[in-house]
C-alpha cells in the first residue's frame, strides 16, 4: 500500500484531506510578543485574510487547521461529511476554548510542527490528552519521521503522517525501538510497579 | 552501587541498535545532516574541531572500578590513550572514529554505561555531590534519588527535543559541592522527623547569561519529585525561547516570567493533581536505596598520621589537601588530581592511570571511584591506615599532586585546542599558571582558592563561580583574557566581577601573580581565604594594583 500514513501500529491508507494554509508570504514577527512573551518569534500564524483565501478541497475527509476552522464553522461543516482539525506546535492551547463544539466530536485533532527539533508537540499531546480530554485520534503532521514515533506514542498521540521522501515501512519500526521505558505516562504506568 | 537488572540491560541494548540504525541511515542519506544531528547529539556525540567527540555519563560521578578499566580499553583501543573527566562528572573522548561509535557503545553497555543525554536539549546527566553517602556534614545521601532521576529522565517521552539542554543537579549537605543554583533545576533535599523533602530551585546557570537560581517550591514531598519536575520542564518546553540559541535556557524564561508567575503556570499543570503517574512511592524508593547501603566497614581507631609520619612532609601536606573527613572513624576520603604538573590538560587521565586507580580502588576502596565536578576522582572510603600506601602508588605515577582546592587545582575547559566555539585557547593559559607555583611553600601559603577558566562565554569552564575566573575573549580576530574575582560556589554562590580591561596570553600569569600578591599582604591572618579577603576588602585594591602601570 503506498501511504505515509501510520495509525494504530499499521500503516494505513490516508482518506484525509490536510488542508495547509500557504503561509509563505506571511510577514514574520521579528520581537518576540509582549502578552506571550518568547511565543511568536521567528514563526508565524496564517492571517486571516491567508485563511480566508485558502481553497476549500473537494473531499470527503479534511483536516482543517483550527484558525480556519473557527472562522469558517458553518462552511465547513456544511461541505464535509468529516472533518478534524489541527493546530501548529507553536499555538497556545487557549485556542481551543474558543471551539462551541466538543473537542470528541472531532475524529481527529492534528498538532504541526515544522521541524522535527521542535519538541513542544510532546507536550502538547500531554495536554491535549489530559487537559483536554481528548479520547479519539491523535496526529502527528508534518517534519515527521522514525526516529520521533517511539516519543510521540508515549505522550499521547495514536497516528502520525510520515513526512513525504521517507519511508513509512521502517518509520512503522519506530515504535518498537524500546521494549521497556522507565517513567510512567498518561496511559502507561511507570516501569517501577513491575520491578 | 546501582547494578542493571535486565530492564535496564534491554533498554541500554536497544538505545546502541537505535543510535546504530540512526549512524546506518545517516551514511545512507536518509537522514540530513541537520536532522543527524539531535540525534547523534542525545548520543553524546559532538563533531569538533579535530574530530567526533564523544562524551560517556557516569551518572552522580559513581564508577566502579571494572567500568573504569572498560573506559581505559576504549581510550587504548578508539581514542589516542587517554580520557578527558569534565565538570558535569562524565568522561569525554576526543578522537573516537565516527564510524567506531556504535562499538565503543556496545562496550560501554557490557559495563552498564552509556552516552545517553550527555549532550543535545534534553535533560543532561544528573550530579550530585562526589562525597555522597561518606561526607560528615551530610544530612540525606543523595544517589539514590539521582539514581531515581536519572530513570525517570532517561528517554523521557515529552523531553527529548527541549529549547535547549537541561542540566539537574541534587545536594543533600549541609554545603552544597553540587552547585545547585548554577543548574536549570537545582534540588536540595531535607529531612523533617525522617520524612524527605525537597527544596526545589529553578532557572540557575552560567554561560553567557549567568544567574543563581531562584527557589521555587519550599519543602516538597518527595513523593512529588517527578511530578513537580515534569511540570517545570513541560512549562519549559512549551515557553523556552527556541529561536535563538543563547536565550534559550530555562533561566532566560524565568527571568522574564519573573519567579512567581513561572511558579503559577508550573503549578497550575501540577495541581490538578493528575498530570502525572510518575508519583514515587515508598516500594521505589527502598528498591532503589538497597543499591546504596553503606560497604563493610571495619570498627578502626583514628591514627594520628602527624606523629607518624613526622619526617615526610609531602605526605603530610598531600593528607592535609587531598583527603577530608569520613563518617566513619579511621577512614578517609581520598581526592586524587588530575591537575598535576604531568597532565597534559586539567581533568585529563592516562589509560594506564585510570588502571592504577581502578587497582588501588579494589585495594583499597570498596571497588568504587568518583569523578568531581571540579575534574578530579575519589576514592571514597580509605582506612588511614592505608593512606601512606594510597599516596606512594599514586605519586610513583604522577598522580600524588598535593594540590586540592589550591590554585593549581584549576577547572579548564578544552577551549581553542579542541573546540570549534572557543574565542581563546584555555589550556596552555592553564599550563602558564600552573608553572608560577614551583614552589609549593608559596602554593600552599595562599590555601584555599578556585581558579577557573573557560576559553569562550558557553563558561564550560564554570569561570563564572571561580574565585578567580578567567575568560576568552576575542579582541579584532586574537586572543584575550578578561579576569574575574570574587565568584564562588556553593551554597554562597556568587558570580564575579570584572576587573577591568582584558589581558594577552603573556601578561596573564603576571597578572594572577599580582592577585595573590595583593590577597597575601591584605589578609587579617593566614586563615583568612583568599575569598574572604576578597568579600571584605572589595575589588578596587586589586584593580589598582594591577593597573597602575
Ligand atoms: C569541546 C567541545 C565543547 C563544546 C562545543 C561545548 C559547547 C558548549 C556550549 C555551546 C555551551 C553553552 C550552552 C548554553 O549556555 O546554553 C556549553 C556549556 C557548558 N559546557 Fe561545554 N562544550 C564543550 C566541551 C565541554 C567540556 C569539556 C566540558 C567540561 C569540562 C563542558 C562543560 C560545560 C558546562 C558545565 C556547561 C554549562 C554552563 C552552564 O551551566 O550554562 N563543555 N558548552
Ligand atoms: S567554554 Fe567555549 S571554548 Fe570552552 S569548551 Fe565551552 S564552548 Fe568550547
Amino acid at each position: 500500500m503506498d501511504t505515509q500514513l501510520i495509525k494504530n501500529k499499521e500503516l494505513v491508507l490516508n482518506d484525509w484531506f490536510w488542508i495547509v494554509p500557504d503561509t509563505s508570504n506571511e510577514e514574520v514577527k521579528k520581537q518576540a510578543g509582549k502578552v506571550v512573551q518568547f511565543k511568536l518569534t521567528g514563526e508565524c500564524f496564517p492571517s486571516d485574510a491567508t485563511l480566508n483565501n485558502v481553497i476549500l478541497p473537494e473531499a470527503e475527509k479534511v483536516i482543517v487547521p483550527l484558525r480556519l476552522f473557527l472562522l469558517q464553522t458553518d462552511k465547513i461543516k456544511k461541505k464535509y461529511k468529516e472533518y478534524g482539525i489541527w493546530i501548529y506546535s507553536h499555538d497556545e492551547l487557549d485556542l481551543f476554548s474558543h471551539l462551541k463544539e466538543d473537542i470528541n466530536s472531532f475524529p481527529v485533532v492534528g498538532v504541526y510542527v515544522e521541524k522535527f527539533a521542535d519538541g513542544r508537540i510532546y507536550s502538547l499531546g500531554n495536554l491535549i490528552r489530559r487537559k483536554l480530554s481528548y479520547k479519539n485520534d491523535l496526529r502527528a503532521l508534518g517534519d515527521v519521521f522514525k526516529d520521533q514515533l517511539f516519543y510521540l506514542a508515549r505522550s499521547g498521540f495514536d497516528s502520525f503522517l510520515i513526512k513525504d521522501g521517507y519511508d513509512a515501512k521502517k518509520a512503522l519500526l519506530g515504535l518498537e525501538d524500546f521494549s521497556y521505558s522507565y517513567q510512567g505516562t498518561l496511559s502507561q504506568k511507570p516501569l517501577w510497579g513491575e520491578r | 552501587m546501582y547494578k542493571y537488572d535486565h530492564y535496564d540491560r534491554k533498554i541500554v541494548n536497544q538505545r546502541v541498535d537505535q543510535y546504530e540504525d540512526q549512524l546506518n541511515r545517516y551514511f545512507n542519506k536518509e537522514l540530513t545532516d541537520e536532522e543527524f544531528r539531535p540525534l547523534r547529539l542525545q548520543n553524546g556525540l559532538y563533531i569538533q574541531r579535530h574530530a567526533p567527540m564523544l562524551r560517556v555519563a557516569i551518572p552522580y560521578g559513581l564508577l566502579s572500578s571494572n567500568q573504569l578499566r572498560a573506559l581505559a580499553d576504549i581510550a587504548d583501543e578508539f581514542d589516542r590513550g587517554y580520557g578527558h573527566f569534565s565538570t558535569r562528572q562524565n568522561i569525554q573522548f576526543n578522537w573516537p572514529k565516527l564510524e567506531e561509535t556504535p562499538k565503543i557503545l556496545r562496550k560501554l553497555a557490557d559495563v552498564e554505561m552509556h552516552a545517553i543525554q550527555t549532550s543535545g536539549n534534553c535533560i543532561r546527566n544528573i550530579t550530585t555531590d562526589p562525597y555522597a553517602g561518606v561526607t560528615p556534614d551530610e544530612i540525606v545521601d543523595t544517589r539514590y534519588i539521582a539514581e531515581i532521576l536519572r530513570q525517570w529522565s532517561t528517554f523521557h517521552p515529552e523531553f527529548a527535543l527541549l529549547p535547549r539542554k537541561f542540566k539537574i543537579s541534587i545536594s543533600g549537605s549541609k554545603q552544597d559541592r553540587a552547585l545547585v543554583k548554577t543548574h536549570d533545576i537545582g534540588l536540595e533535599l531535607v529531612k523533617e522527623d525522617d520524612n524527605l523533602f525537597v527544596n526545589v530551585f529553578v532557572g540557575g546557570g552560567l554561560g553567557r547569561t549567568p544567574v543563581i537560581g531562584q527557589l521555587l517550591k519550599e519543602k516538597l514531598p518527595i513523593e512529588h519529585l517527578l511530578s513537580y519536575c515534569e511540570s517545570i520542564i513541560r512549562i519549559y518546553n512549551l515557553y523556552g525561547r527556541r529561536d535563538n540559541m543563547y536565550k534559550a535556557r530555562i533561566k532566560i524564561l524565568v527571568k522574564a516570567l519573573g519567579v512567581e508567575s513561572f511558579k503559577k503556570q508550573v503549578e497550575d499543570d501540577w495541581n490538578d493533581g493528575k498530570n502525572s503517574s510518575n508519583h514515587l512511592n515508598d516500594k521505589e524508593i527502598s528498591r532503589v536505596k538497597q543499591f546504596f547501603t553503606s560497604p563493610d566497614y571495619e570498627v578502626l581507631e583514628s591514627i594520628h598520621l602527624e606523629g607518624q609520619y613526622s619526617e615526610d612532609q609531602n605526605f603530610l601536606k598531600w593528607i592535609k589537601r587531598n583527603t577530608r573527613d569520613h563518617i566513619k572513624i579511621g577512614y578517609r576520603s581520598v581526592t586524587i588530581s588530575l591537575k598535576g604538573k604531568k597532565q597534559t590538560a586539567p581533568g585529563d587521565i592516562q589509560s594506564t592511570e585510570m588502571r592504577v586507580v581502578a587497582d588501588l580502588a579494589d585495594q583499597y576502596s570498596f571497588g568504587e571511584i568518583r569523578s568531581t565536578h571540579e575534574q578530579n576522582l575519589v576514592l571514597a572510603d580509605v582506612k588511614e591506615k592505608d593512606l601512606f600506601d594510597v599516596y606512594s602508588v599514586l605519586r610513583e605515577n604522577n598522580l600524588g599532586e598535593a594540590n586540592i582546592g589550591l590554585i593549581t587545582d584549576i577547572i579548564c575547559c578544552p577551549g581553542g585546542d579542541f573546540c570549534s566555539l572557543a574565542n581563546a585557547k584555555s589550556i596552555p593559559i592553564a599550563k602558564s599558571i600552573d608553572n608560577l607555583f614551583d614552589n609549593y611553600d608559596f602554593l600552599f601559603d595562599i590555601g584555599t582558592i578556585s581558579l577557573n577558566i573557560s576559553g569562550c562565554m558557553n563558561a564550560c569552564g564554570h569561570h563564572h563561580v571561580g574565585n578567580i575566573g578567567i575568560l576568552g575573549v576575542d579582541k579584532d580576530g586574537s586572543e584575550w583574557y578578561q579576569i574575574t574575582l570574587g565568584g564562588q560556589q556553593g551554597v554562597n554562590a556568587s558570580l564575579g566581577k570584572v576587573i577591568g580591561p582584558s589581558f594577552s596570553a603573556d601578561e596573564v600569569p603576571a597578572v594572577i601573580k599580582e592577585i595573590l600578591n595583593i590577597y597575601i599582604a591584605q589578609r587579617d591572618t593566614e586563615e583568612e581565604e583568599f575569598i574572604d579577603c576578597y568579600n571584605r576588602i572589595g575589588l578596587d585594591p586589586f584593580k589598582e594594583a594591577i593597573y597602575k602601570n
